[in-house]
């Protein structure tokens, strides 16, 4: 991947993986108290049963098949609706000279720094009004536009090559053909890049859709997680980590498989 | 083309995402400011102006202050100390160490797993007499602390949590941009026998500055916007002691629904993301080649 | 032909008119769980049981995590428009929801005599959170009053006799300070007396103020009396059980674990819910007993827990449905039952009547202690705009608890802010 990485010194590679194992103690935890019984949750016997009831009992107590089905949904209907409107967005920024243009563009950054969440009560009385509250759809309308994707776009589309454009207008292909056939391809690694980034951020969101949803059917899993482990119950670590690990584990175990892909779509993303 | 015909392109591609922008972002926001000067509207009593009453009662009610201070120390010790540690993983995962692998999926795990599935952890961690810190602790002949239900832990407790989930997000940033500096750099320093820590502060951090401002600005706008723990964890307490301000607005919006307030409350919260924006505004202006 | 085509024609009709009477009115009803076990599944079993036995109502019941993220979900949705049928709901929560005019008295749906029979057949103390202005706004469904439950080989292990529970609170003093153990080092490894105080502490603290002779609120809802110098005493007393006796925890103390602790073997006594009571029997591995808390100087406890409400913007068909439900889930063999799986207390004395609930109570007397402690029970604190002035109150006793203030600030500073908030109710 890269060559010039400095030998590290014993005591910098001691310190990485202190650091590492610390960080990664949660998981571990949520391991050993997922596949063992409730009375061992909080001791270490290392002879204790392994046992997969809790997973089973975890499943059974919540409608996780639901509640995972609800957040695919979400996620995927937020990311479609993101790729359209804001490439035609970016498209707009990138390609046109036209008065109020920077104006324009300043309203797009604001929402960088102002999300949704922050503005919360008053989107939830818009929702009302639209008579959405409590649906998937109205969970995912605030984030549809994202100056994220805006911002990124532009900057991909700025560095298309003049030259490509003009070959295929002199074609006679249309504003919309080019953005089609030429932007749009040459863009994919952005494209891929927010998309992880979007659904990474979507699928663990939790105050908004907490606001929103109140029924099984519109609940996502974050929502439905949050329901099934609150504390007043009497928490019981076994059964909330093996519900736990059932939740984050697609994730988990698509960033595993894809771990490089993942890392090199952040950084992509991060790179203005 | 036409200059009437490419205006109306141009601002007809961008309606669709402006619909929902100016929708969910800008009018709230200026219907917000606008509703904070108004009273809660209760069954069988309507919304009246009330002026500034809503932002009196606010400066007159101890909670908020003590929100908006907590939200000032999280800021403050989140930060720094994530920035730091970021750094630090990225120089680590992009120097040749053993299990770089493992260090980076280690490091960047935090971030891909939802605050929700991690809190009741997190509680275990926490706990008084058998939780794991304190059996940790015990070991090493201390006394086991009450790290959520002391008013003077509670908040360092939470800032752990935030700081955990955040470091390795940042690191991606670092390490894309460590990356992209050339090996001449470090080929020159082997040369001249600099040390690893000169190397570091002369060479590698200016050259990271973008990153740390990119970086710094996302955490800034995330002090503000993780609650995520606090709503599983602590719920605001002991007696406010854990309390950030995002959060008393949603206790203020959706457990007393007391919308003038709230809204009063959200316009402190604009305020304070519209100084994040300035900030960053002008020490962007100041650094042109980043763009 | 002409015969069988007449025939297909009525044999639709016929079709059409019995699935128009098929026809399921939907019940959406809203139920927190507050208590450890298996809840969850024993109301969807009893929503399949009644939907069984009366095919024209579909209850969909959906389960909406704590009393207090229940309240805001049913809220949300009622502000919304869109509001369930019905909901299990804090008893405290009464004055906020007719004050949003979200709920149906249920004395709108009394129409017989048996009706007025079975608003009459409930516990008096159970029906004082759900009544006022002349109504009755909810009945009770999962009520519960705070017991103390103590470790016996604990108690064996320290020299006292393990059926013998502190029945004041001098003796709660004297027997927490024997149960107090240390290990090596001087750092407690179980506590003598445990009372959580996270969350809600206030309704924990209702016990203390109770058997001091305090009263914190009014019976309107628009009154409270936090700096009452008997209120301020009761809650001297539980923060001196840490600071000055040492047999308390220090801090707030996390009332999800506290059963946990106590099966841990890290605090000999605790206050908890009587709804956690067949979670303990069934996860300690030790003997145990339950007890009324100890008396000041009068014994008493809160009541808790929630009753059943009815929400007005639902469908008329839907609120018959629901009062169809409430009445079928009180039914003495149903709340026996019911009490038997949680321990929440029976809602009416002729449950303890039912073969059901007199057999488990021979075996496991515990399940009686929290009924007999009744007449010894006072409303649970409700007020108008409960939740802030209940925070109020809650932000004070952690104060004191954590040593910030001292009781008699906090209670002050507690009593100046619900004032403030009440004013607007106090026509």
């Amino acid at each position: 991947m890269n060559s010039q990485g400095i030998q590290a010194g014993l005591l910098s590679t001691l310190g990485a993986w202190v650091l590492a194992l610390l960080w990664i103690t949660p998981l571990l935890y949520a391991c050993w108290a997922a596949f063992h019984p409730s009375e061992f949750a909080t001791k270490w016997v290392l002879t204790a049963p392994l046992t997969l009831d809790n997973f089973r009992a975890a499943w059974e107590a919540a409608p996780f098949a639901r509640y995972f089905l609800n957040t695919t949904l979400l996620v995927a209907t937020i990311l479609c609706m993101q790729l359209l409107l804001c490439t035609l967005a970016a498209y707009a920024f990138a390609r046109y000279e036209f008065c109020g243009k920077s104006v324009m563009f300043s309203l797009v950054l604001i929402q960088l720094m102002i999300m949704p969440e922050i503005l919360i009560v008053r989107n939830y009385q818009t929702l009302t009004k639209l008579g959405l509250v409590d649906t998937l759809f109205g969970i995912g309308l605030p984030y549809f536009a994202s100056a994220f994707a805006i911002f990124l776009l532009r900057q991909t589309f700025r560095t298309i090559p003049k030259e490509l454009v003009e070959a295929a207008e002199m074609e006679g292909a249309s504003a919309l053909q080019v953005l089609r056939h030429v932007y749009i391809p040459l863009a994919k690694p952005v494209y891929l890049a927010f998309s992880l980034v979007s659904v990474s951020y979507h699928w663990n969101n939790f105050l908004w859709p907490l606001v929103v949803s109140n029924s099984v059917e519109s609940r996502p899993l974050t929502v439905g997680l949050q329901v099934f482990s609150s504390t007043d119950q009497g928490i019981d670590w076994s059964i909330i980590t093996a519900a736990t690990l059932l939740t984050s584990g697609p994730l988990l175990i698509g960033f595993l498989i894809f771990q490089r892909q993942f890392v090199q779509s952040f950084m992509r993303a991060g790179i203005k | 083309m036409h200059t009437a015909r490419r205006h109306l392109y141009a601002y007809l591609l961008l309606l669709p995402a402006f619909v929902f922008l100016v929708g969910f972002t800008h009018y709230p926001a200026v219907a917000t400011l606008l509703d904070s000067l108004m009273s809660t509207p209760r069954a069988g009593r309507a919304s009246v102006f009330v002026g500034l009453d809503n932002y009196q009662g606010m400066i007159e009610d101890p909670i908020f202050w003590k929100s908006l201070i907590n939200n000032l120390w999280f800021a403050l010790a989140t930060i720094p100390v994530s920035i730091a540690l970021s750094i630090g993983m990225a120089l680590w995962v992009n120097d040749k160490i053993a299990g770089r692998q493992f260090l980076r999926l280690s490091y960047f795990l935090p971030t891909i797993l939802p605050m929700i599935a991690v809190a009741n952890i997190w509680i275990f961690f926490y706990t008084p007499g058998y939780g794991l810190i304190n059996q940790v602790l015990q070991v090493f002949g201390f006394a086991s602390q009450n790290w959520l239900g002391d008013p003077n832990l509670v908040l360092g407790s939470i800032i752990m949590v935030a700081i955990w989930k955040e470091a390795g997000f940042f690191m991606i940033f670092y390490l894309a941009a460590l990356q992209t500096l050339s090996p001449s750099y470090q080929e020159a320093a082997q040369i001249e026998g600099a040390s690893r820590w000169y190397f570091f502060r002369r060479i590698q951090w200016p050259l990271l500055m973008p990153t740390t401002i990119f970086v710094l600005v996302n955490a800034l706008i995330n002090a503000f916007r993780m609650v995520d723990h606090i709503i599983v964890m602590t719920k605001g307490g002991p007696d406010n002691a854990s309390s950030l301000l995002l959060f008393y607005l949603y206790e203020v919006g959706f457990k007393f629904w007391d919308q003038g307030y709230a809204s009063a409350l959200t316009a402190v919260l604009l305020a304070l993301l519209a100084i994040v924006g300035l900030v960053q505004f002008f020490v962007l202006d100041r650094r042109t080649h980043y763009r | 032909m002409k015969q069988i085509l007449s025939r297909m024609v009525l044999l639709t009709a016929g079709l059409c008119t019995s699935a128009a009477v098929l026809a399921k009115t939907d019940i959406s009803f809203y139920f927190p769980v507050a208590v450890g076990g298996p809840i969850t599944k024993t109301i969807d079993q009893y929503a399949a049981d009644f939907n069984k036995e009366n095919p024209d109502y579909n209850v969909v019941p959906v389960y909406s995590g704590t009393y207090q993220e229940t309240i805001v979900k049913v809220l949300t949705a009622h502000k919304s428009g869109k509001p369930p049928t019905a909901a299990i709901l804090l008893s405290t929560d009464t004055f906020t929801l007719a004050d949003e005019d979200a709920i149906s008295p249920i004395d709108n749906f009394v129409k017989t005599d048996a009706d007025r029979e079975w608003m009459k057949s409930f516990f008096p103390a159970f029906m004082l959170n759900g009544q006022f202005g002349n109504k009755t706004w909810g009945v009770p469904f999962q009520r519960s009053t705070v017991v103390l439950y103590w470790n016996k080989e604990a108690f064996k292990e320290a020299g006292l006799d393990p059926n013998t529970p502190p029945k004041n609170w001098a003796e709660t003093i004297s027997m927490g300070q024997k149960l107090t153990k240390k290990d090596a080092s001087g750092n407690v490894t179980q506590w003598g007396i445990q009372v959580p105080s996270s969350g809600f502490p206030y309704w924990l603290f209702q016990g203390f103020s109770t058997q001091s002779g305090g009263i914190l609120a009014n019976a309107e809802g628009n009154r409270v009396q936090y700096d009452d110098p008997k209120v301020v005493q009761a809650l001297s007393y539980w923060v001196d059980l840490s600071k000055k006796h040492g047999i308390h925890p220090p801090g707030v103390v996390e009332w999800g674990t506290t059963p946990r602790d106590f099966m841990e073997k890290k605090a000999a006594m605790i206050w908890t819910t009587t709804g956690n009571l067949t979670n303990i029997r069934t996860n300690a591995k030790f003997d145990f007993g339950v007890a009324m808390l100890p008396a000041g100087e009068r014994a008493g406890s809160p009541t808790g827990g929630g009753n059943f409400f009815i929400f007005k913007k639902a469908a008329a068909a839907e609120q018959e449905g629901a009062y169809k439900f409430a009445k079928w889930l009180t039914q003495p063999e149903r709340a026996a039952q019911w009490s038997i799986d949680t321990g929440y207390v029976a809602v009416s004395p002729a449950a303890y009547e039912t073969p059901a609930l007199k057999k488990y109570a021979a075996e496991f007397p515990p399940a009686l202690v929290a009924r007999d402690q009744l007449p010894f029970a006072v409303a649970e604190l409700s007020t108008h705009d409960n939740q802030r002035v209940t925070k109020a109150l809650n932000d004070g006793l952690q104060a004191a608890l954590t040593g910030t203030k001292t009781p008699e600030q906090a209670m002050k500073d507690a009593q100046a802010e619900a004032t403030r908030l009440l004013r607007p109710f106090q026509k």
